[in-house]
């Protein structure tokens, strides 16, 4: 076939027809995919609040959630109630797990109240209370999902990220270092301290349990720093409604 | 004869060894040194440069006569940002733990220099069926090196391999950990990677006089 390519024309033909078809395949692809990607987004809230409060499928190093086809079902059975805390006012609202705590945060900077969505669980007579906090690592966001008891002290939590480094960052979603919070308290003689991820910690096998610190992963300074800042920023927002929880 | 002809195997063969991407032309350096921290990280991203080397260079292929040469770097940036994209969609719709394990790594693969080596040098000036053959044997290639990498980098620096904890508990003490072994962090810094790699290139060149460049 004999055609004239370096003609103008035919580039700047060739470069509107290429992104014509480029444009609509990918706008394609990405409609047609989009309801299985939020469908497995909101799977995941639900395995992440459940994985917080203990309901998971853990082995003995490795952190699993429970399947995506038991979630749904497992979340209704273990989730009592899902709280929304706004200025000081508490409701239940059954699609609390889908609010944005990014969007929120936006909104909180904007000066808006901020929607804090809080849920409440029960497993073997037990209650959790577990919130989602958010925050900056090193490369992009990184969140969580704490579960506490009356007192605020940690029972459980799920670190997830974006984009740390793996085998450095990223190791914030291992077992050894998502376990270490378990039992750590965030209050300390009544007021919320947060817990600090902490270097030359002096007790690295985290026995004790009230030094409101755990022991920082070698090489994640800046990823580690982010954990403690979220932890103190975002869950500090919840000490009203446990104080209240308290009195009444 | 076998499956595929004598100059055909050579296309998959010569890139693994002789003529690696990373070792000899020294391509793709930078993946290389960024993800290769872990080993799974190694191998996924591995697949996913196979499958977009693949189907890339077999796009280009096709597209070879009809494509303006003033504009062909800009068209060879599309078809790899498409295809990484649709790459990225799918794994968030079908395998979506493993899409999060690799999260900007797929995104990165746009800025991968093999890829585009390969469309100007190979695709552009041959057929659909030996360029697929050609991309998937340059894949491999740079595959192999960033899970030899990889291997060492997780063993050395963390003491597991994807994930499991091969030498014993460093904190438990026991195996290795036991008789006084620590593990090396620094071999989780990109540094270390550069120096593997560099050991690969040495071993390599050693073995093989002809591949050293005089200069």
């Amino acid at each position: 076939m004999a055609m004239d390519t370096d003609k103008n024309s035919y580039t700047v033909l060739f470069a509107v027809g290429m992104v014509l078809v480029v444009g609509s395949l990918l706008a394609f692809a990405a409609s047609s995919l989009k309801p299985t990607i939020d469908e497995n987004k909101r799977l995941e809230k639900q395995q992440n609040i459940l994985y917080a409060m203990g309901v998971n499928e853990n082995d003995e190093s490795s952190a699993n959630f429970v399947s995506t086809a038991d979630a749904p079902d497992l979340f209704k059975k273990y989730i009592k109630k899902q709280l929304v805390i706004q200025g000081g006012e508490v409701s239940e609202d059954d699609q609390a797990y889908l609010i944005d705590v990014k969007k929120e945060q936006a909104n909180a900077k904007a000066g808006q109240e901020r929607r804090l969505p809080l849920f409440v669980g029960e497993k073997d007579g037990k209650s959790y209370y577990i919130a989602p906090i958010r925050g900056k690592g090193l490369w992009d966001a990184i969140w969580a999902y704490v579960a506490m008891d009356e007192n605020m002290v940690v029972q459980g939590a799920y670190f997830d990220h974006k984009g740390e480094t793996p085998g450095l960052g990223a190791n914030i979603k291992q077992r050894f270092f998502m376990d270490d919070f378990i039992g750590e308290h965030l209050k300390a003689n009544g007021t919320f301290k947060g817990i600090t991820v902490a270097k030359g910690n002096a007790d690295p096998k985290n026995l004790d349990k009230t030094d409101n610190e755990v022991d920082a992963i070698a090489g994640a300074t800046i990823t580690g720093d982010g954990v403690s800042a979220m932890i103190r920023s975002d869950l500090k927002l919840y000490v009203s409604y446990f104080n209240n929880l308290k009195n009444n | 004869m076998g499956l595929l002809s004598k100059k055909d195997s050579k296309l998959i063969l010569d890139p693994l060894a002789d003529n690696n991407p990373i070792t000899i032309q020294v391509l793709g350096i930078c993946s290389a040194l960024a993800i290769t921290a872990e080993l799974k990280a190694s191998i996924v991203m591995s697949i996913s440069v196979l499958f977009v080397l693949g189907v890339g260079n077999v796009v280009i292929s096709l597209l070879r006569n009809i494509i303006p040469s003033k504009i062909r770097i800009i068209v060879q940036l599309i078809v790899v940002a498409a295809l990484v994209i649709i790459v990225d969609q799918v794994l968030k719709a079908f395998a979506y733990e493993l899409s999060k394990t690799l999260s900007v790594f797929v995104g990165l693969i746009i800025t991968n220099c093999i890829i585009m080596g390969r469309f100007e040098a190979f695709a552009l000036g041959n057929g659909p069926w030996r360029s697929f053959l050609d991309g998937i044997g340059n894949a491999a290639g740079y595959g192999v090196i960033l899970i030899i990498v990889g291997f060492f980098r997780e063993l050395l620096g963390s003491g597991t391999l994807l994930g499991f904890k091969v030498l014993g508990d460093p904190i438990e003490k026991t195996g290795l950990y036991s008789l006084g072994y620590e593990n090396n962090g620094f071999m989780l810094l990109s540094p270390m990677a550069l120096i593997v790699v560099g050991i690969i290139i040495w071993v390599q060149r050693s073995r093989n006089k002809a591949l050293i460049e005089d200069h």
